[in-house]
This record gives structure tokens, sequence and C-alpha cells, in this order.
């Protein structure tokens, strides 16, 4: 598996490009011969039934999963081996009564001080320019585990962004999210690939919102089956055919 | 040792007239913030099972020592438990079983071994009695001193990577995103629990210790806003109980592991009932 720059040759001024991507477990395959290529300030919805691959696409790019192929990544004036990414997991399964509020969490992840020991003013400060990002200041005393799902993933993006990705990566970041929510948060999505000029990739089931918000869409069932805009991908036979084939949301 | 012992005869205490309460007394005050803060780590990892099969392993490296006829036995026991924590995370990271099921498969073999082994050509397994309910009063100045370094190496250890265990046992995926290498943290992190459990069997006893490395951080749970609280209350609740069940023990002649634990669940209990009023 390689990660690494390629050198901006597509002549946007950053990209993602992913080439030939396959995932094997055992004799199973899981991803076959992926083909994706992701501009910076573009946002990417990856879209395709359960079980299809998508989150595996995902951790191949984040590095937690062994895949043949190649992810390249550019950016202009800079050969950047290892990209920056910024994560936010699938269903985040925090414990509601574990004793860890928001702060705590910023801490553990940007302080060399252990979080145990309390949080300095300076940290608490830094954390809440952090989630004013995402407008959720409110939130730093709030135990992690009893946030609503909107709430969370927007803790979860404020923690994503420090320090600023490259690539932004979003694992249903809409599941559990009520309307108003997914909203917010697409419109907060929508400002950071903007002003951050970075690449979103996000895996939803929720396509409602994507002839507002995605660039492109990018149907996966194992294999890439199709890619384009919004409405080219949603209109297509190949969606119909997929998600009527696999009893989904169509 | 001295100028413990100058404290303690300045305490009007009557059980401080014997040495031999000095020495337990000190030896708690240094283990129960040891096991206050393993303990906060063990229940939000929810390795609650796997400390208990670590306290099995621990029994088995000991009947090994014992019959290899080494004069340390407590040292065979320390290796075993290692290789036993490190195996068990192998096993874990290659297999699609659950976590519990594994610590069953582990704790059952462990404890079946260090029986085979202890009776083997129809040895006595008397001797091992202090292993399963440990005897505190037994500890001497030279544990004590083994006690204050091991101490110091987990306090160093918990220092520099607390965030880092922090974030792997609250959600081990968010850490790995972060560049935490989240398997091998929780392999230093359970070799580290592997040693301070061996260490501590014969003086707090198998059938006890998990109590120790469990309830501090659960009762502690109950009533924490956040993590800094977590520490504190489950080593103060740690020290409390310590202190106060070596007192009841030697008042009541009772084993002191076991009032220890007793006077931990009974602040479980109370912690419980405040849950709700405190966070």
């Amino acid at each position: 598996m390689n990660i690494f720059s390629h050198g901006g040759s597509c002549g946007h001024s950053c990209c993602l490009r992913i080439q030939g991507l396959s995932v094997k477990i055992g004799s199973d395959t899981i991803l076959d011969h992926i083909d994706l290529h992701v501009h910076c300030g573009e946002l990417i919805a990856l879209i395709g039934p359960n079980g299809a691959g998508k989150s595996t696409l995902l951790k191949a790019i984040l590095g937690q999963q062994e895949f043949d192929g190649v992810i390249s990544f550019a950016v202009p004036g800079q050969r950047s081996r290892s990209p920056k990414i910024g994560y936010v997991p699938q269903s985040p399964g925090f414990d509601p009564g574990d004793p860890v509020t928001v702060a705590d969490l910023f801490a553990c992840c940007m302080s060399k001080r252990p979080a145990f020991l309390g949080i300095s003013k300076a940290m608490r400060n830094q954390i809440l320019t952090c989630l004013e990002r995402v407008q959720g200041e409110d939130l730093i005393d709030k135990r992690v585990g009893t946030l609503s799902g909107g709430e969370l993933q927007r803790v979860l993006l404020a923690l994503a962004l420090e320090p600023i990705p490259n690539i932004l990566i979003l694992d249903e970041p809409l599941s559990g999210v009520d309307v108003d929510g997914i909203e917010t948060l697409m419109d907060m999505l929508d400002d950071i690939r903007k002003n951050y000029d970075l690449s979103i990739l996000m895996t939803t089931h929720d396509f409602a919102s994507l002839p507002r918000y995605a660039d492109q869409v990018a149907l996966i069932d194992r294999s890439l089956v199709s890619v384009g805009t919004p409405v080219e991908v949603l209109g297509s036979d190949a969606f119909r055919k997929v998600f009527n084939r696999k009893g989904g949301i169509l | 040792m001295g100028l413990w012992y100058a404290i303690c005869d300045l305490l009007p205490s009557e059980m401080l007239q014997w040495d031999f309460m000095k020495n337990a007394l000190l030896a708690v005050i240094l283990m129960a913030p040891l096991f206050g803060l393993c303990s906060t780590m063990i229940v939000t990892g929810q390795m609650s099972f796997f400390s208990d099969a670590l306290g099995h392993s621990a029994f088995t490296g000991i009947a090994i020592g014992c019959i290899c006829g080494v004069a340390g036995p407590t040292w065979v026991a320390v290796v075993f438990s290692l290789v036993f924590a490190l195996l068990f995370s192998y096993v874990r990271s290659k297999s699609n079983q659950a976590a519990d099921t594994l610590i069953g498969v582990f704790s059952s073999t462990a404890v079946a071994l260090g029986i085979f082994i202890a009776t083997l050509d129809g040895g006595s397994f008397a001797k091992y009695n202090k292993y399963l309910i440990g005897d505190i009063l037994s500890v001497t100045p030279a544990h004590i001193g083994m006690l204050s370094l091991v101490l110091s190496g987990v306090v160093i250890f918990w220092v520099v990577n607390a965030n880092r265990l922090t974030l792997t046992a609250i959600h081990p995926q968010l850490a790995s995103s972060r560049g935490i290498k989240t398997g091998l943290t929780q392999t230093v992190f359970t070799a580290a629990i592997a040693v301070i459990v061996t260490l501590a069997i014969s003086w707090v006893g198998l059938l006890i210790l998990n109590s120790l490395l469990v309830l501090p951080g659960a009762s502690a749970r109950n009533v924490s806003k956040n993590l800094k609280q977590y520490s504190l209350f489950a080593v103060l609740f740690a020290l409390m109980a310590g202190i106060a069940g070596l007192t009841v023990s030697y008042f009541l002649g009772t084993s002191a592991g076991a009032a220890i634990s007793l006077i931990l669940a009974l602040i479980f209990a109370v912690t419980f009932c405040l849950r709700k009023v405190c966070c």
C-alpha cells in the first residue's frame, strides 16, 4: 500500500487521488479497483448499500486498513507524504457513564499535560476557540456520552478540525441527527470547505441534502459503480439498480 | 522507614504500637493510590474481568515458581503474568471472539494450570492459601522499598501516557485516527497491570485483588463530572478504604484485604445512591 504526494499533476491546487484501490480480507474482496479523485474545497459523498465497502475505503485512507493500489495527495509548495487527516468516526460509541467532558476529550487530544490533573486556562481558551468553529462553546463542560446526536457530531467535527486537516473524513455524520441538525451540520461543512480549502469525504445514507451540498457523489458497491454530480448519480439507472436490488432507500 | 516509625509513634493509635502494623499502613498508603489510578482506566476500558484473569495467571506463575524451587516465586509470577498478558493481547487482536469469551478462556486455563501444578505429585494446596486470601501484615520494609519503586514507575508511566491511555479506553477508533498506536498502548497498559497485580497478590490475595482494581473506579464514576474528579475520587476512595479496612481488621481480627474490599463496596453503595445528586 502507498500513500504519497502525487505532485498536483491534475492542475488543481491540491487533491487526493485514489488509484486502483482494492481491499481483500481472506478470499473476500471488499473493494475492487476503486479510482477516485477529490480536489481541495470539494465535498464528495460516498453512498452505497450497507456492506458496500464505504467505511473500508475510509479506513484505507486513514491508514487503518491494508490495501493494494495507490492513495496519493498533493498540496502546492509541499511534498506531504502523510497528509493531515481529520476524522469523525461512525456512530461514536461514547459511554454515557464515562465522566469525560468535552473539554477532557479535547485536552486528551491536544495537550501533553494529563487531562486528569485538570485543564489549564490557556488550554480551555484554545478548546473554546475550536468549539467556536461549530458554534459549540456551550458544550465544553457537558459529558461526551450525554450529548445529542447533532451535538456530538459538531464536537467531533471541531476536534477533527484541530489541527486544520488537509482531508476531512466523516463516516455517516448524519445518522442519528434530526432534520434541523442535518441542515446545521451540512451548512457548517459547507463553510469549512470554503474557508479552509480542504477536501471533505463523507459517507451518508441521507440523499436529500446531497444536491445542495455535495460537489460529487460516488456510488460504491464493492467497486465504483458511478461517479458524478449528485443529479447525475442520484438520477442514474445504476443508482436505481443498486438500491432496488438491495432493498435500499429508493 | 525510621521517619515513618517516628511519625506513627506520634499518633495516638493502639494498633500503631506494632511494627507490622506500621509497615502494613505504609504499604496501604502506597498501594491504594496505585490501585485507585489503575482502576479508573480498567473500568473505563471495560477490563474488569481481565484484571481478574491476570490475578489467576499470577497465582499460576507462583505455583510454577514454587515447583521449580525458585527462592522468589513472585518474580516467576511476574514473568508468567507478562507472558499471559501479551499472549492475551495477541489472541484478542487476531480473534473475532468477544473479549469476555477470550478472558474466560485464558482465566480458566490459568487457574486450572495453577492448581494442576500446585497439586502435582500429590502436593498440598495449603501453602498457596496465603496467595488466595493475602496477608498485608506480612509486608516487610524491603517489600515497601520495592512497592515505592513500582509506584514511582507507574506514576511516571501514567503521567506520560495518561491522555493516550484515556483516549484509547474511551474510543479506540478515534484514538487511532489521532495517530495513537492503540494496540501498543493497550499492550503496555496490560503489562503494567500484570506487574502490579502479581506484586500485590501475596499481600492482598487473589480473591480480593480484583475488587481493589474495580471498586474505586466504579465508585468514583458514580459521583464524578469530569476526568479530574474521577481520578481524585478513585484515589481518595481507595486510600480511605485502605486505612479504614486495616483498622477494622486489626480490631476485629479479620483479613485486611477482605475488610478493605467490604468498605469499598460500602463506598460504592453510598456513591450509587448519590449519583443523581452529584452528576
